[in-house]
């Protein structure tokens, strides 16, 4: 039985639809029309304990609707949904004394507090006993190095602090799953390689379930073994990194001088720089190499992965929406 | 128990540190309750009626409504505003809490902290200062006997209830109106004119003494006032005391019935 049951989950909001300029505005107030937004269209996935599940798509995919419905904050409008056998939005107060959530974008904890007085109150609301809270804060402390942050109010962390205060927080109950809805969202590099390790360190050590919702395929790429993505509120593709990525290897060679290809080698070229060229090989890449080496006069040459950023990329604009650069807040 | 305490005390210990907003609050509502005393010694040295309240009665009413100003349910938390406008309340969904009882015990917490800030300075005053600067005829009488004391405090209690029902109501029905101006408009018409800050309700006409009797806003100010001040008597205190606890278990019931009306439609603002 796996843990994370989704069956056909449906999600519809009604808008308010607000009719431009003044004359609008006042017919709104006499009259309300309303628009149907589909947000989740059928999404269907199992999750086994202790996966570590990777969801993306572009922005307003549906990813965090997802995410908020398997927390328990919204309801669905159609489908199925059961997490260890209980409905989250049904059963919300046992649902999320089990669970841990992040959204990279919020805090959740207190403005003006301490940050150890906002884990003593999650204790509490929590019902931790003292004992328990002691052992995982101070594991919390000792991983995540907040030793020197403990006694900052939040309002005065940087959000590289804050983001590993608000993972701490997220775990002082000790979840059997966690739910990172774009956790290293605005991080430096730094701070987004320590909540790697975290995470992955959480998932391996104590089995914790995750499912990150993400727009940094190097995210995806360190931690995740499982990929989901979505468009559209439908599940697009659910497979591994290398699925994703197919056979395709890109190869790029410096040739002497700019060279004239051959039709079977230019219908490969996937970017043209002067003597440089970019390929796309799927399948046989060693004979492509080993043609290409004796027909032209080769400087150098390299086999890669594609990064999956431009994959990922691809298939957004194949689906018909890149996925715009700035973020919605 | 113990979750909502402690949010009750994480709360009252951050409004606490407002005591430059407490001390304004002080100054202004010593100034307004001079002004309202004057009125009234004024109207009882021109009247030869018998008044349905005396005017140590009144004192009582003034200055104790004066010091318990804070009590009424006439805003919103601006922190619990601010987390429905921001979509943050989402988190708090995801506390393994009812939702009721945890914004309750916010609620509580946001009433009971700047009234107990302001209270204590201005009973001191009322009752200590005015006679040391020669105002003695003018000062907060002490309670009419010991039943009266131990009814008022029992009052009190149900009246701190009462208004955190009233502004539970408020807060829920934030997640309709997204922004709390309206309330923070409204309501300071209403309740100060209801509850008797504006004229002792006692005083009002006759003919408007049944409507102000049922009406739950005399519990915010009127009954614990006059339960000290005597002019309701032991037995009729208990009565009064009933009623209203059975205006907070209504008010009560009203705001859970809407809080379910509105967790049918959430919709997380931004991201």
């Amino acid at each position: 039985m796996p843990q994370i049951v989704v069956d056909n989950l449906e999600k519809r909001f009604r808008i308010a639809e607000r009719r431009p300029g003044l004359l609008g505005a006042f017919s709104s107030l006499v009259r309300r029309r309303y628009r149907e937004v589909t947000a989740l269209h059928g999404v269907s996935f199992t999750i086994e304990a202790g996966e570590l599940v990777g969801y993306i798509g572009p922005n307003g995919a549906g990813k965090s609707t997802t995410i908020k419905i398997l927390s328990g904050i919204l309801t669905p409008s159609g489908g199925r949904c059961e997490i260890d056998g209980r409905v989250p939005w049904k059963d919300r107060v046992a649902h999320v004394g089990r669970i841990g959530v992040v959204f990279g974008q919020r805090t959740q904890l207190w403005w003006d507090l301490p940050v150890v007085e906002s884990f003593e109150l999650l204790r509490d609301m929590y019902r931790v006993g003292a004992a328990d809270y002691r052992r995982t804060r101070d594991e919390l402390v000792a991983l995540l190095d907040l030793e020197p942050l403990l006694d900052t109010p939040v309002r005065q962390l940087s959000l590289g602090q804050r983001m590993r205060c608000d993972l701490a927080a997220s775990l002082l109950h000790q979840p059997d799953v966690l739910f990172l809805d774009e956790p290293t969202i605005g991080l430096d590099a730094t701070a987004k390689l320590a909540m790697r390790d975290f995470v992955k360190m959480q998932n391996r050590e104590r089995g914790t379930t995750v499912l990150l919702t993400t727009h940094d395929m190097d995210d995806i790429e360190a931690l995740c073994t499982r990929l989901m993505l979505i468009n559209h509120g439908t599940v697009l593709m659910d497979g591994t990194v290398n699925d994703l990525r197919r056979d395709e290897r890109r190869v790029v060679v410096d040739f002497e001088a700019e060279p004239a290809l051959l039709d079977g080698h230019a219908a490969l070229a996937h970017r043209r720089d002067g003597a440089r060229v970019e390929f796309r090989v799927a399948g046989q890449v060693g004979e492509f190499v080993a043609d290409v080496s004796r027909r032209y006069r080769v400087r150098d040459l390299v086999v890669e992965h594609p990064p999956i950023e431009e994959i990922v990329a691809d298939l957004y604009r194949a689906l018909g929406r890149a996925p715009r650069a700035a973020e919605r807040r | 128990m113990k979750p909502y305490l402690a949010i009750v005390a994480a709360r009252f210990q951050m409004l606490l540190q407002y005591r430059a907003a407490a001390f304004a609050g002080f100054a202004t509502q010593l100034f307004w309750g001079l002004i309202k005393v004057m009125v009234f010694v004024a109207f009882f040295a021109s009247t030869s009626a018998e008044q349905p309240m005396s005017l140590s009665q009144v004192l009582v009413y003034i200055w104790l409504g004066q010091a318990l100003l804070a009590l009424l349910p006439w805003n919103v938390d601006p922190e619990i505003a601010g987390h429905v406008r921001s979509g943050a309340v989402a988190y708090e969904l995801l506390r393994p809490l009812d939702l009721y009882a945890f914004w309750f015990a916010r609620t509580f917490a946001f009433r009971a902290a700047p009234t107990l800030l302001r209270m204590v300075p201005m009973v001191l005053f009322a009752y200590l200062g005015l006679p040391l600067i020669g105002l003695g005829d003018w000062a907060l009488p002490l309670p009419a006997d010991g039943a009266a004391t131990g009814l008022f405090a029992l009052s009190l209690a149900a009246t701190l209830v009462l208004s955190t029902a009233v502004t539970m109501v408020l807060h829920i029905s934030l997640m309709w109106t997204i922004s709390g101006e309206g309330f923070n408009r409204l309501m300071p018409g209403i309740v100060p004119l209801f509850s008797g800050l504006v004229v002792p309700l006692p005083l009002f006409p006759d003919w408007l003494q049944p409507l102000l009797f049922w009406q739950p806003f005399k519990g915010l100010a009127d009954v614990p006032f006059r339960i000290y001040s005597g002019h309701i008597d032991a037995g009729d205190a208990l009565l009064e005391i009933a009623l209203q606890i059975g205006w907070c278990a209504m008010i009560v019931a009203f705001g859970l019935w809407l809080l379910n009306r509105a967790g049918r439609r959430v919709v997380v603002q931004g991201g």
